[in-house]
């Protein structure tokens, strides 16, 4: 199995910000493993598959040259379930970046929320922006999350690491390639 | 913006960076061990102050660990009198009084009261 919760990105700004789409599936093993008979994601993996989105929108604002690392889970607060069918949005924001690393803010919704009872409201399918405020994303909002990552070879500590790059493996730049050549812009 | 305003929006940085209760941040607390800071935390505390007091604050200007990894300025722990003398040109805002060469590095504790004296110097 490869350790990779995201799907394929839909929006990315360098520097700036980034959504990445995860679609959840009752085939994935995990979501059996928490609750029996009642499959949901966990939020560790929520947390997961926004640290993946972040951790590469912070690594291409250095073009990859760092080692980027989630170091610290500042906030995780999570509003509902996601379960299978379900599609996982994950905004990352850059807050603030420099030679040490980053802080980012998260917001994970759901894309659509499809409700079986034909009474029940009509409820947003469209993505919200980052910035839009939490109120209105209500029937979606899966967590509010914030990240530090660190660039571990500039630690604080002064410890030295192997030299090639562990974490930027193919498998994540991959992701960013394949929404470059879906878009054809110039990044 | 006086001290004591400077005072409690240093408290809300670290309450929220360190996840302490505020009766825990006094002007004496230690960073590390008082309040349980790790090392990315001070990266943490940084953004936040620079968010909250909208500034820039350089690396190894509040915190200078370029001092503290060199060899020639502490030495198997131990602070050189040529770390002791960078100490005191680059750390204005940091008591050093009771610090010797030859102390445990340990010995120099950052506390609230050292990070309100930079951000003093910096928003004057």
């Amino acid at each position: 199995m490869r350790w990779i919760w995201i799907d394929k990105f839909i929006e990315f700004t360098p520097r700036t910000s980034a959504t990445a789409l995860k679609n959840v599936t009752l085939a994935e093993e995990h979501l059996h493993d928490l609750y029996p008979a009642f499959p949901i994601v966990p939020n560790s993996l929520i947390i997961e598959g926004m640290a993946q989105t972040a951790g590469i929108l912070v690594g291409e604002a250095r073009n990859f040259a760092e080692k980027v690392i989630l170091a610290k889970i500042g906030k995780a607060t999570f509003h509902r379930l996601v379960r299978p069918g379900e599609t996982i949005l994950f905004h990352a924001k850059i807050g603030q970046l420099n030679e040490q690393g980053a802080s980012i803010t998260g917001k994970v919704e759901l894309l659509s929320n499809i409700v079986p009872d034909a009474s029940a409201p009509d409820v947003a399918t469209e993505a919200s922006a980052p910035d839009a405020p939490t109120s209105a994303l209500s029937e979606n909002l899966v967590a509010e999350i914030e990240l530090m990552f660190s660039h571990v070879d500039q630690n604080m500590a002064g410890i030295e690491f192997p030299e090639h790059n562990f974490v930027f493996t193919e498998q994540f730049t991959e992701l960013l390639k394949t929404y470059r050549t879906n878009t054809s812009i110039e990044l | 913006m006086t001290r004591d305003e400077i005072y409690e929006k240093v408290k809300g940085v670290l309450v929220d960076a360190l996840g302490v209760d505020d009766e825990e941040v006094t002007a004496s607390a230690t960073l590390r061990g008082d309040l349980g800071a790790e090392s990315i935390d001070f990266l943490d505390i940084v953004f936040r102050l620079e968010k909250a007091f909208n500034i820039k604050i350089p690396r190894g200007e509040m915190f200078p660990e370029d001092i503290f990894n060199n060899p020639d300025c502490v030495k198997d722990g131990k602070v050189t009198a040529q770390g002791l003398q960078l100490m005191k040109e680059r750390m204005p805002h940091a008591d050093l009084s009771t610090l010797n060469a030859g102390d445990d590095i340990e010995k120099l504790q950052f506390t609230v009261d050292t990070v309100v004296n930079y951000i003093e110097s910096k928003v004057k």
